[in-house]
């Protein structure tokens, strides 16, 4: 009786955690070529084309809102000092128009429109082409070079050449004699990164503004010169059309363009593009926030983290997250070496939740320990949608699959399962970090005001300590996905 | 006197009272000259306080001979089972009172037929269908480990004692000019353990467990101005046993700025 009643009380549970896939950010995302998403005064940004753009709060709930005058084409900010610079293009026609485009530059010291301080600047004309140019001088990209100093701007689309010039990154104007340079051909939306001694240069591959059909998706080359040649992964420039994918599309979402790099801290990197088409979102042009990884020094765009089951493994030992409850033997036992071939095979099942967890207590403190695809080694992600969450994905409460025996911090920053109530301390961000691991962080910590992560402080012992990417003791792999 | 020759004059007296013949184990049909069974993996203490190795590693502990414990796997330590086995205290007063190097207490012991060494592999013997009890002298050592781990085993069967199936105990002192915050006492361990603090619990390794350098930790500790008392239990079935501790900062980095003695 008493287990029938847990059995029940089980799949109660599990149907309530059942939801749809995670797919783009929530709120109205709706945008068309993204400039690179900027940070000002504790709110997220990004302005489309045709002017305008969205605002998000926490960097997952995002709405209109933002404003940009000007109008036309694909805008890129970056923020130069305690100011930002914003560019966009007045457009040409299109691949079968004209090409006379302008590159325009401006500046604000602030991106909040309710802001007193809230004012662009003049706009200066720092690029442009002719009506029939090897250039259509539009879809701007900046790079603040981090190693030099130098601001390039890219631009351009599939007429022509993608072309790059230098600007000063004291007035946004155009360097003095500086002369553009042909970097790439047959793509748009380009855009530079700099990371590890090497540049980068992105731009769009494929069809865009087809909807469902768009085949957009963005590739890349890289130079140790910010001038290039940029060469892709076997070796052809970019100039010869060559580029190595970074962001393709989704089961869901398709056509992905205008890439962007947001780098939070040492290892934790998002890219920012358009899906052409998102099918949960009435097909329409989204905003997506993606966690942005390298590879053997080549970029890649990971994926959200989905609702559904995991092992969560150190990667500090290879073991895995669980409670500290009893290890329970599973059923099948030991069947010894020298059995006949001729016996009849049987399939062992699992080990069952209501095998072992009569017994559990309401709370337990957390462990590490070698990974069984035990009951209390499986870990649920659900999505708590009321939790708000983060650049780039929501906020998850981790229970337990099958319970609401919630991952919890506690006030001593350590760990415990505990009745999932809905507290802070119980929602969790899951950054994936650049190199494919995750973070994994509560939202608060009882009593601390610093940003802790869930650390694999010994090999089975967890704790809640500052991040350091540097440390595999920060870092964990999401293995053994089930969706719910 | 100088220090050296104090702590020479101190070795050797060490060693000499550690010659004494000692009878040890459950079996007490064998004369051992201690330091010399144990000198392959032991000294004697010495008077003079001792210090973490490089890495912090605590190498001076008071060592009971083992406690009969048949098991003929470890794979039944879980926490329960372990919480259980150690919360039998083996002697009066052994939680609450730091034992003395030499110390002979007596114990009831579970009785255990000899391990088959004849045998390709060492066999456990048959365990009785019922436990059988009995009457055991054990003694207290006080030894600095050659090694960063201490080997249990090598204890054991130095001492001509039970080499498989068996429970250690352990002590040690750690001294500090000042209290030190937010350290964290690492152990790792074969097979299962506990550990406490000042008589709190501090850390628990269950499960089959192999000696790993800083396998399960503390939650952050403090530890506290003047003496600090640890003491440790150690169970294991079949398979050589050992253990090592240290303490380490929020950092990372040993604790070193302590001193170890044994009385």
């Amino acid at each position: 009786m008493k287990s029938r009643i847990v059995l029940i009380g089980a799949v109660a549970l599990a149907s309530l955690f059942a939801s749809k896939t995670l797919s783009a950010q929530v709120g109205a995302p709706y945008i068309h070529d993204p400039s690179t998403i900027m940070e000002c005064d504790g709110k997220y940004y990004t302005f489309g084309t045709g002017g305008g753009g969205l605002i998000s709060e926490d960097g997952w709930n995002w709405h209109s809102g933002a404003v940009r005058p000007g109008g036309g084409a694909a805008p890129d900010a970056v923020k130069i000092g305690d100011r930002y610079l914003v560019g966009y293009s007045a457009t040409g026609g299109g691949l079968g128009g004209g090409h006379a485009g302008r590159i325009l530059t401006m500046w604000n010291k602030t991106l909040d429109p309710d802001s007193p301080d809230f004012e662009y600047t003049e706009a200066v004309e720092v690029a442009s082409s002719l009506v029939d140019e090897d250039c259509d001088a539009i879809d701007v990209g900046f790079l603040l070079d981090p190693s030099t100093g130098r601001l390039f701007c890219t631009y351009g689309t599939y007429f022509g050449f993608i072309r790059q010039v230098e600007l000063d990154p004291k007035t946004g104007y155009r360097l003095e004699g500086n002369e553009a340079i042909d970097v790439a051909i047959d793509c748009e939306a380009s855009v530079m990164m700099y990371n590890n001694g090497w540049y980068y240069l992105l731009g769009t591959h494929g069809t865009c503004c087809d909807g469902v059909n768009s085949t957009y998706n963005i590739v890349c080359g890289r130079s140790k010169n910010p001038n290039g040649p940029f060469i892709d992964n076997v070796g052809r420039t970019m100039i010869e059309g060559g580029g190595k994918m970074v962001a393709a599309p989704e089961e869901r979402r398709f056509g992905a363009g205008h890439f962007g790099r947001i780098v939070l801290e040492e290892g934790v990197e998002k890219a920012s593009f358009h899906w052409e088409a998102d099918l949960d979102l009435s097909g329409r042009s989204t905003l997506a926030i993606r966690p942005l990884l390298w590879k053997n020094d080549w970029p890649e765009v990971g994926e959200l983290v989905q609702e559904g089951t995991y092992e969560i493994e150190s990667v500090r030992r290879g073991y895995a997250l669980e409670l500290s409850v009893d290890f329970v033997r599973a059923a099948g036992g030991m069947r010894g070496f020298g059995r006949s071939a001729d016996e009849t095979v049987v399939v062992i099942e699992n080990q069952k939740l209501e095998e072992v967890s009569g017994d559990w207590p309401a709370k337990t403190p957390i462990r590490i320990s070698d990974y069984m695809n035990r009951p209390h080694q499986k870990w649920s992600f659900v999505a708590v949608p009321e939790a708000g969450g983060y650049l780039g994905g929501p906020y998850f409460k981790i229970v337990i699959e099958g319970t609401d025996r919630a991952l919890t911090a506690t006030a001593d920053c350590e760990l415990e399962s505990a009745p999932f109530e809905g507290t802070d301390a119980q929602l969790w961000r899951v950054d994936q970090l650049t190199d494919g691991t995750y973070r994994i962080m509560p939202k608060a910590v009882p009593g601390c005001e610093e940003a802790l992560c869930l650390v694999s402080v010994a090999d089975s012992t967890p704790t809640l300590a500052k991040f350091n990417f540097n440390s595999d003791n920060c870092k964990w792999n999401l293995k053994h996905f089930k969706a719910l | 006197m100088n220090t050296r020759m104090i702590l020479r004059t101190a070795l050797v007296s060490a060693l000499v009272l550690l010659s004494c013949t000692a009878v040890s184990g459950q079996k007490k049909n064998k004369k051992i000259d201690v330091a010399e069974a144990l000198s392959g993996y032991f000294t004697p203490a010495t008077a003079e306080p001792a210090t973490p190795d490089t890495k912090g590693f605590i190498r001076r502990w008071l060592l009971l001979e083992p406690i009969s414990k048949p098991n003929r796997s470890n794979t039944v330590f879980t926490d329960s089972y372990i919480r259980d086995a150690f919360a039998a205290e083996p002697y009066e007063g052994m939680f609450t009172t730091l034992p003395k190097d030499g110390q002979k207490v007596k114990v009831m012991v579970e009785k255990q037929a000899p391990v088959n060494l004849t045998a390709g592999r060492p066999m456990m013997p048959t365990a009785p269908a019922e436990p059988v009890f009995e009457k055991a002298t054990l003694t207290w050592y006080a030894l600095d480990s050659k090694l960063f781990n201490v080997k249990l085993f090598r204890f054991a069967t130095g001492l001509d004692n039970e080499r498989y199936g068996a429970i250690f105990e352990a002590y040690t002192v750690v001294e500090c000019d000042e209290d030190i915050e937010n350290v964290r006492m690492a152990v790792g361990s074969n097979s299962a353990s506990m550990w406490w603090l000042n008589g709190e619990e501090a850390v628990i390794l269950s499960g089959d467990r192999r000696m790993v350098m800083d396998d399960c930790m503390s939650k952050r500790l403090t530890l506290k101005k003047g003496r600090n008392i640890i003491r440790g239990s150690v169970i294991n079935g079949p398979g050589m046993s050992d253990f090592c501790l240290r303490f380490i900062d929020e950092a990372g980095r040993p604790v070193r700025n302590i001193k170890i003695v044994c009385q």
